[in-house]
């Protein structure tokens, strides 16, 4: 079995946070105002959920990759958004500095990350490089100390209300539209010429914001050059090679909540004088529903466990955990809804939600084409 | 200031089925919890350790060996360390038994200001091991507290529930209290803390390790006899009367008459 008995607490730890705190209540008004609250959020970071790996001379909880997968998972089943909230500064914010970071770097920025009195956004993305994350227009010119860095990042999670992000810009010109030349840099949101554009109209996962960051002669000192000049496209695929452990986790997570509801419902919706569970075409649903979840999960803990383990096959592993898993997230919450009928179609019902947060899960850190590329190549290059 | 805390690991009785033949608890597959009222008392403790880190808090529980499970929760909470009294001796041990063996085992952990115990265990709902322990420890002992008004030297002044109303007591230390769940909100474990309960090392004792003789524990020494257990038929439905006040009075006569209950 995967599982400790210290996992098991820590699942009990999660299910118990999110029964207790996430509400019907506290996530309907989350969709409404668009604000996710800044007290749960202490409350989680309480709870350690926002440095689950990091470790603890960090700041962190000194914990394995099997239990931020149960933390997503039981979080998600209630709130995909409070699985953001969650996998940002333990993946995205956290791990580009856990890869590369000097000692220096890891005392001044993990600590606050690891305990959420700092918000730490990931930019990659850019107008015109998204899966060509290679593309990237966005410059750093080194002027003495200091690098003057110009350019336009997109859709990054979290960026209106971030504190610091990592931005990735072309350092070495000479390279062109190749994968070489681009370096990572730790930016101050409020240094002179950050800005942000508007935040996003999503379709889900309303409650954490998306927006563009803006960059107009940012001058950033060297010191907060992330890893290697020019080498900062690696530690960005290798943040992202991890990161795709966490959208997995959470597609089994939110998939578990679709299905809960479809079976709830099945069991109470009368149709033709019997519950709508009766019929051989809603029980068959349900039938496939449960088994392509369960097929995702040990796909899911099967790369977590090979990450806490150090194996090199963990890369391949989460790319084709979240390749599967959040397909069939989406597969899982189309059929939940088709359940529900037109009570599916209707804010009220949690699977109206539940579909277009997960919406997200196949196109964010990698794409499934992204992933079905990793994969394929791990196979042919041999 | 040193804190003992009691715990039981109970079966989760919102889950939990009566098997209809036999009347017992099936308790296969049924998940085992920390008892929802101790929960209550490791929080009382914890919050008087905030208020003075220096406090120290033991946790102190009779079961079978899987026990330890729950006081790694308890320890995940913020407890600093945990006893298990287990031991086939202390087997079918009821309140009486059981009492004997926790006071021992609070003697053998040695000094203390307070004792916390929940109110009941979810699984017996006696009410009887927190009272029983303190009469054999020879101290007071406060049921049904749903506030800490006030820790003084040598004293506490605490707030005891009634059904209409509270009492506020000022008791001697060394006292025990059994909290009630208006008590507080117990806090969360967090997830370093659990990575730090399965490093730490929970003290198992049997009745040697406390100083107890085989006939003063478990079914020996337990005067209580289960003759039969057994769930109540379920009743049928209630009636719903109509009318005026007088009406329902007169129509509720004459159905208790009819059946000669009047």
């Amino acid at each position: 079995m995967i599982f400790s008995e210290k996992h098991d607490l820590v699942r009990k730890l999660a299910r118990d946070f999110a029964e207790t705190e996430l509400t019907k209540e506290v996530l309907d008004e989350i969709e409404e105002t668009g604000t996710y609250p800044t007290e749960l959020l202490a409350k989680m970071g309480k709870a350690g959920f926002f440095g689950i790996k990091t470790p603890k001379e960090y700041g962190g909880q000194g914990s394995d990759y099997i239990s931020y997968v149960i933390v997503l998972e039981e979080l998600g089943r209630v709130s995909a958004v409070t699985d953001i909230w969650v996998s940002a500064p333990n993946s995205l914010g956290g791990g580009p500095l856990m890869l590369a970071g000097t000692p220096e770097q890891l005392k001044k920025y993990l600590p606050p990350i690891a305990t959420g009195e700092k918000i730490m956004a990931f930019a990659l993305t850019e107008p015109e490089a998204g899966s060509d994350a290679g593309g990237t227009r966005a410059t750093a010119v080194r002027d003495g100390d200091y690098y003057v860095l110009n350019g336009r990042k997109t859709f990054i999670t979290t960026a209106p209300v971030a504190d610091w992000a990592i931005i990735y810009a072309k350092t070495d010109p000479s390279q062109g539209k190749s994968s070489r030349g681009i370096s990572a840099f730790i930016v101050d949101m409020k240094l002179p010429g950050v800005s942000c554009g508007k935040a996003e109209h999503k379709m889900g996962i309303i409650g954490c914001p998306t927006s563009d960051i803006i960059l107009e002669d940012v001058r950033v000192h060297k010191d907060d050059l992330l890893g290697e000049e020019n080498r900062g496209f690696q530690n960005a695929m290798k943040t992202l090679d991890i990161g795709r452990i966490g959208v997995a986790a959470m597609s089994i997570g939110v998939a578990q909540g679709a299905l809960d509801e479809a079976i709830k419902y099945s069991k109470e919706r009368k149709q033709f004088g019997q519950r709508i569970a009766d019929f051989e075409a809603i029980s068959f649903m349900i039938a496939d529903m449960a088994t392509k979840l369960q097929a995702a999960k040990e796909l899911v803990y099967r790369a977590a466990q090979l990450k806490d383990a150090g194996s090199s096959e963990a890369g391949v592993a989460a790319s084709m955990a979240k390749y599967y898993a959040s397909e069939i997230c989406n597969e899982i919450a189309g059929k939940a809804v088709q359940i529900h009928g037109g009570y599916g179609y209707i804010k009220e019902y949690k699977v109206e939600r539940i579909y277009r947060d997960c919406r997200v899960f196949t196109i964010f850190e990698g794409t499934s084409q992204v992933q079905q590329m990793v994969i394929s190549a791990a196979l042919l290059k041999k | 200031m040193k804190i003992i805390v009691c715990a039981k690991q109970v079966p989760d009785t919102n889950e939990v089925k009566i098997d209809p033949v036999k009347g017992t608890l099936i308790r296969d597959g049924v998940p085992s919890i920390l008892n929802p009222d101790d929960a209550n008392a490791l929080e009382a403790a914890l919050q008087l350790k905030d208020a003075n880190p220096d406090t120290t808090i033991s946790v102190l529980s009779m079961g079978p060996p899987q026990a330890t499970y729950m006081l790694r929760e308890c320890l995940a909470m913020g407890a600093d360390d945990a006893y298990l009294l287990s031991s086939r001796t202390f087997g079918g041990a009821d309140t009486c038994a059981t009492s004997t063996t926790i006071a021992a085992g609070v003697r053998a952990i040695g000094d203390f200001d307070i004792i916390f115990a929940g109110r009941q265990a979810i699984d017996g709902d006696t009410a009887q091991v927190g009272p029983q322990t303190a009469q054999r420890l020879g101290i007071p002992s406060v049921t049904y507290v749903q506030k800490i008004r006030e820790i003084k030297k040598g004293s506490v002044i605490v707030e005891r529930q009634l059904e209409d109303g509270y009492e506020v007591i000022e008791v001697k230390t060394p006292v025990l209290l059994t909290a009630v769940k208006e008590l507080n909100t117990p806090r969360y474990m967090s997830v370093e803390r659990i990575e730090d309960a399965y490093k730490a090392e929970i003290k198992i004792w049997d009745e040697n390790n406390v100083n107890l003789k085989p006939e003063d524990c478990g079914l020996k020494a337990s005067p209580t006899q289960i003759l039969r257990s057994f769930a109540p038929a379920p009743k049928g439905k209630g009636e719903m009367l109509a009318g005026t006040v007088t009406e329902m009075a007169a129509t509720l006569v004459g159905k208790l008459q009819e059946l000669h209950v009047i």
